[in-house]
């Protein structure tokens, strides 16, 4: 049986065979389309290596003591110098973005992970929402610094202290957001139609409801990478932060603060490659904001 | 009464408005307000009416996304409205549907084979190999190229992407498909393909359909009966003969003159109706269609019609009896 309807005919069958997906040439189209998620990729994939390989990059051990080299300006021996106790500039630099990087990671991860359940729950338990979005505007009502600084003040310091110290002031951020997408996924007609066809609740969440945050969530991951290696920086910078025996960029800051205006080299090398990273992680952010939903560009 | 795969009876939907900070109950909207009718086995009921008079709720609820306020549904002799969820997920099997937008009713994150093969594995049909072929089998159904399978939604055009959500639909073997204006978004030659695909697969399995649309053109060519709807009411219903070439109410004779007709000699007499559909929150005492009927007179104010048989298979709520002739 075939019909017309109000005198147009049906369209002819569509021919059997979809044109062929394209493979070559599709880096090279990336590169174009996408500049900043290539260069912020490739700056932080040089500081990943970096720290990665900290100990075969020319480096020596960041912790020894050598009084008679201390103080040095950058020469051939010393790249960046040595500080007032002689530790290699250089190395600590080097090992120093192990800490950064890793807090960076990790506080994205941990954040996101946390940020990410809150928000499903509350996006889909209803009676739950309300207790959990007003302690979520609870924490956000403090600063993330200051509570961090509150939290550093009662426990010791270590990096893992500094991890969950920084990771507890962004998860309110990740949850509102995860709620927010949340709320309007569920009313989407693919999670009805799923309903209808007698999916249970964990596998609507697992299949429909996760897969489609992740394009928000992975750029608030990158902000909030970045956020954390900074507040990780400012820790350490006023002494709240990771213990001084581990090189970290904000540590040799804070060391070099007193000889700032004589020996400014001692600052300027960490504060350098953390201003780096921190716009590589930001560009990359940037960059997969753009690319994957560029309706988010006027919400974040 | 056992060949009627669904049936539903006085159904009741009411949307509490929250209002206020404690979210105090404040007002009501009346999406649905006592609505009865059948299908049968491998018969098309369509349902129509302007947007808001609550056609696509009666859908929603007759599958249970939404739960009824009052009334019933029964699919196959088996009550479905109260049941709890844990009962209800086997027969979700028999009842399927096929949304408006083909864009958002799929899941952009799966392939078209794992959104095919969603309600076959959700219910234990098949596994392995033997699902595998069954997707296919689905996908030569509903005229889908094979290699689409591996592919994303957003690979596909509005018309192919219909037909996955048609083939989803089929795949666990349904007895009766709810096309909530499943073919409103599409280009009008896209839509007669579609059209024409469920039509023959309807001929093929003996599939019920309850086709809910507010373009009577597309009704008309693959319908068995059509309910008309207004104001969360059914004003009249009738086979399709009957009401396209006799129809009784005012409202439905004002839709049908609102249909266009694709020859310039024809000339008719349309009907136009003032003002907008009331609200829903406050509608209308009497007869909800008094306020915009060209008809209506006092009775209409007060009384309520309710639906009374005016030709074998035709129903209809209205006080005018004689309308028909005066016109």
């Amino acid at each position: 049986m075939s019909i017309t309807l109000g005198g147009v005919a049906a369209a002819p069958e569509l021919p059997d065979v979809l044109p062929p997906r394209r493979a070559r040439g599709r880096v090279m189209r990336f590169v174009v389309q996408h500049p900043t998620i290539v260069a912020g990729g490739l700056l932080l994939g040089v500081m990943v290596f970096i720290a990665i390989f900290a100990p075969w990059l020319g480096t020596r051990d960041p912790e020894a003591i050598s009084p008679i080299y201390r103080l040095r300006p950058p020469q051939a021996a010393y790249w960046f110098g040595t500080d007032m106790l002689g530790r290699d500039i250089y190395s600590r630099v080097i090992y120093g973005s192990r800490v950064s990087l890793g807090v960076g990671f990790s506080v994205a991860i941990l954040a996101s992970g946390i940020g990410m359940a809150i928000g499903v729950v509350s996006g889909f338990v209803r009676w739950l929402d309300m207790a959990l979005m007003r302690i979520m505007d609870g924490l956000m009502s403090i600063p993330g610094i200051l509570l961090a600084i509150a939290l550093m003040a009662l426990t010791r310091g270590s990096v893992y202290n500094v991890v969950v110290a920084i990771t507890i002031p962004q998860v309110p951020q990740v949850a509102r957001l995860v709620r927010g997408v949340v709320l309007t996924l569920r009313e989407q007609p693919f999670v009805e139609a799923a309903v209808a066809s007698g999916t249970r609740l964990p596998k609507i969440l697992i299949k429909h409801i996760v897969p489609n945050t992740m394009a928000a969530l992975s750029v608030q991951a990158t902000y909030i990478c970045a956020s954390a290696m900074v507040i990780e920086a400012i820790l350490s910078f006023i002494g709240a932060g990771t213990p001084p025996t581990i090189p970290s960029w904000g540590n040799i800051m804070a060391e070099g603060r007193a000889l700032w205006q004589i020996k400014p080299y001692i600052v300027f090398f960490p504060a350098v490659f953390l201003s780096i990273t921190v716009l590589a992680v930001n560009l990359l952010g940037d960059g997969l904001r753009d690319a994957l939903d560029p309706r988010l560009a006027k919400r974040l | 009464m056992s060949s009627n795969l669904l049936e539903v009876k006085a159904l009741v939907k009411h949307f509490p408005l929250k209002g206020g900070l404690l979210g105090t109950r404040r007002s009501v909207v009346h999406a649905v307000d006592g609505v009865s009718f059948h299908i049968d086995r491998g018969e098309t009921l369509s349902v129509v009416g302007e947007s808001g008079c609550g056609k696509s709720t009666v859908g929603r609820t007759v599958l249970r996304l939404l739960d009824p306020t009052q009334g019933e549904v029964w699919l196959g002799g088996e009550r479905i409205d109260n049941l709890p969820a844990g009962r209800l997920r086997p027969l979700r099997r028999r009842m399927q549907v096929v949304f408006q937008d083909p864009f958002s009713s799929l899941n952009p994150r799966l392939s078209v084979g794992e959104i095919i093969a969603e309600p076959i594995v959700n219910f234990g049909l098949a596994s392995g190999s033997e699902l595998k072929d069954r997707v296919a089998g689905l996908m030569d159904k509903v005229q889908l190229p094979r290699d689409a399978m591996k592919r994303l939604p957003h690979e596909f055009s509005g018309g192919q992407r219909q037909r996955i959500g048609i083939a989803r639909a089929l795949a666990p073997g349904a007895d009766i498909i709810i096309c909530d204006e499943a073919v409103s978004a599409l280009d009008v030659s896209v839509k007669a393909q579609i059209v024409n695909l469920l039509a023959d697969l309807q001929d093929e399995l003996g599939l019920a359909l309850m086709f809910i649309s507010h373009d009577l053109a597309i009704v008309e060519h693959l319908t068995h009966r059509v309910a008309v709807m207004y104001l969360g009411k059914i004003v009249e219903m009738a086979d399709r003969r009957t009401l396209f070439a006799a129809p009784h109410h005012p409202y439905t004779r004002a839709l049908l003159s609102a249909v266009p007709v694709p020859d310039p000699a024809v000339k008719r007499q349309r009907i136009l109706l003032k003002g907008d559909v009331p609200s829903p929150i406050h509608p209308p005492s009497g007869c909800r269609f008094h306020t915009r009927c060209p008809f209506a007179f006092d009775r209409c104010r007060t009384e309520e019609p309710v639906l009374r048989e005016r030709a074998p298979g035709q129903t209809s709520a209205c006080h005018l009896d004689e309308v028909p002739e005066a016109a």
